[in-house]
């Protein structure tokens, strides 16, 4: 054993603290579920697509040289070209700038229908949960026959006899899409209101109003996220659905489900009419299909296999 | 298991009740009356008219009365075509629906069981993931639009099959794959899904220490459970293929129910609308019942009893 002198010694800093220190830094909820959400390749593109598709509806139409309104019956149903790069239809409007005034319509109907879900959902799901009871046992009875009630045939009826237009599209979907929001928030309103941390604020004489939006809402903002990612495909299907029936927004407006539902007749002649507004349906459901599915496995961690 | 049943057709005779309410007060709200087409008929004949057909008594007579034909399954005449009822469109389109829905329902369940089970057993290889693939692509396209692509693809350009109408197997072939594609993609995500879940419980590997070949632990022991989700489907799927017929009889000229609906729906037919939503909902109402006493039966740890409470 080497003689080393004493004095080269010195004691290590004994800092009851340090052993308590994390050395990383903690991660939120929703800062871990960015990461995860970044390393899910799939929903990253979904991600791109619908972010691509979003600056196309609103820059697109600003830049063409074309109207989409305006009709040429001079150029009818020209296929592809360098001078209308997805062809003109049966009026000689230009397919390209149709189908971004199209995005604009079909993407706004999807993302109203999921914020009005939204709202009424949260507003019925919570108070539900929240006060138990004789007022959940009626609110859900209620939900519940709702719920029975096929959907799309609703929408179909109230199309039938509401005057056509955007407005009337969205408030038809709404009136049945709330109902899976509101089960949901109730699902996890049940959940929550049992954790220790709304005691504990409850205890501080926290009102209820506090409780809930403060503290159990944004708890419950995972699910709730992902079923408004989710309920925006199913709008823009319903939407190109409606117009296949003829019940889509009135002419000159343009939506995808319109564009379509207008090209599926001239099929064998003029193809491109239906493909590139029905590949965009497509394109876009796909996007918010995967962004949704990866949203809920970066949100939810039990469910990553 | 009698009293649950008994408690589901109360709650689903309730809401046939707000259906057919509904239904009638839309109807009645809705623009223009039966007779208002192009042509102005005479007051006289429109009197007449409405007095045969007793459109000219109160509201709520009408109602009443319309309350109780249903109850009685009658769902009165069609206004567009004289002569005709809605009962006769009922019963000559809806074994042609019924014929396609089932042959979809059939294909999505065999090939969305069979793509789940092979995406679970070949857990992230390449199997796995071309399953992945179809599923995403499945979902992602409309019913509508795959009807026109393989209208498109498979009866105009390559001429394999008949283009439109009805008459042999052939033409049942395109037209119910367009219906099935959605449904097979979520049936094949459910069953993958619950599949490796199923194949990482315990029991699963006890049948393989018991020395049971991969066939027989995959079939007997896994798949019987991981189907349980796949029934909880079946009610969402039949009203999918259902709404999914509307357009794809459309679009292959088929003479169905769903083609007689888009129809009255073109031409503001309200008597026809009305009876075929109420028939629509009759069956949708009963396909979910039948499927949630089926799930009670098959799953012996759902007491049906005390399963009142959902998520």
């Amino acid at each position: 054993m080497q003689n080393i002198p004493k004095n080269m010694f010195e004691p290590a800093a004994a800092n009851a603290g340090d052993a308590e220190k994390i050395s990383k830094k903690s991660l939120s909820l929703w800062k871990d579920a960015m990461l995860r959400f970044r390393s899910n390749k799939l929903a990253m593109v979904g991600l791109i697509i619908i972010v691509l598709i979003i600056l196309m509806a609103i820059f697109a139409p600003m830049f063409s040289r074309y109207d989409y309104s305006t009709t040429n019956l001079l150029n009818a149903d020209k296929p592809p070209s360098k001078d209308h790069w997805f062809g003109t239809d049966d009026l000689g409007r230009d397919i390209f700038v149709r189908t971004w005034v199209g995005a604009r319509i079909s993407i706004f109907i999807g993302v109203a229908a999921a914020v009005l879900d939204l709202l009424i959902g949260v507003i019925w799901g919570s108070i539900s949960g929240f006060r138990g009871g004789r007022t959940d046992e009626i609110m859900m009875r209620i939900a519940d026959i709702l719920w029975a009630v096929p959907s799309l045939l609703m929408v179909i009826l109230l199309m039938v006899v509401l005057p056509k237009g955007l407005f009337t599209i969205i408030i038809a979907m709404t009136i049945t899409g709330w109902i899976n929001m509101a089960r949901i928030v109730r699902g996890q309103v049940l959940q929550l209101k049992n954790q220790e941390y709304v005691l504990a604020s409850q205890t501080l004489g926290a009102k209820t109003s506090r409780l809930l939006f403060k503290h159990i809402v944004p708890n419950a903002m995972g699910s709730i996220l992902v079923t408004m990612t989710l309920t925006v495909p199913t709008a823009i299907f319903t939407e190109a659905f409606l117009s296949y029936l003829g019940l889509g927004v009135p002419a000159p407006l343009a939506s995808w489900g319109t564009m379509a539902s207008d090209g599926l007749p001239a099929l064998t002649y003029y193809p491109w009419r239906l493909f590139f507004p029905a590949g965009f349906i497509c394109i876009t459901m796909f996007g918010f299909n995967v962004v949704g599915d990866g949203l809920r496995d970066a949100l939810d961690p039990k469910l990553r296999k | 298991m009698l009293k649950y049943i008994g408690r589901r057709l109360v709650y689903m005779i309730i809401t046939l009740f707000v259906i057919v309410t509904v239904t009638f007060f839309l109807m009645q709200a809705a623009p223009g009356g039966p007779f208002s087409g192009e042509k102005k008929l005479p007051p006289e004949i429109e009197a007449n008219l409405n007095a045969h057909y007793g459109l000219d008594k109160p509201l709520f007579v009408q109602y009443v009365s319309y309350l109780k034909s249903v109850a009685m399954w009658d769902f009165g005449p069609s206004f567009k075509y004289k002569g005709q009822s809605v009962n006769d469109l009922i019963s000559s389109g809806f074994p042609v629906s019924f014929t396609l829905g089932a042959e979809a329902i059939l294909l999505a369940l065999a090939l969305g069981v069979l793509f789940g089970v092979i995406a679970a057993l070949y857990h992230n290889k390449w199997q796995d993931y071309t399953v992945a693939i179809l599923t995403i692509f499945g979902i992602s396209v409309p019913s509508f639009i795959m009807a026109a692509v393989l209208q498109y693809v498979f009866s105009m350009k390559l001429g394999l099959f008949p283009v439109a109408g009805w008459d042999s197997w052939a033409y049942t072939f395109l037209p119910s794959i367009a219906l099935a594609s959605m449904p097979m993609a979520f049936i094949a995500r459910l069953s993958r899904s619950s599949m490796i879940e199923v194949l990482n419980s315990d029991y699963i590997r006890t049948a393989k220490a018991k020395g049971l070949s991969r066939p027989a632990v995959t079939v007997r022991h896994a798949i019987r459970n991981a189907l349980l989700p796949v029934v909880t489907y079946m009610g969402p799927m039949a009203a999918q293929v259902l709404t999914g017929s509307f357009i794809i009889e459309t679009i292959f000229g088929i003479p169905g129910l769903g083609a007689h609906f888009v129809n009255s729906i073109t031409n503001r037919d309200y008597t026809v609308i009305m009876g075929v939503t109420v028939f629509f909902s009759v069956i949708l109402l009963l396909c979910v019942l039948i499927v949630d006493v089926l799930y009670g039966i098959i799953d012996p740890r759902i007491k049906l009893s005390k399963a009142k409470k959902g998520a």
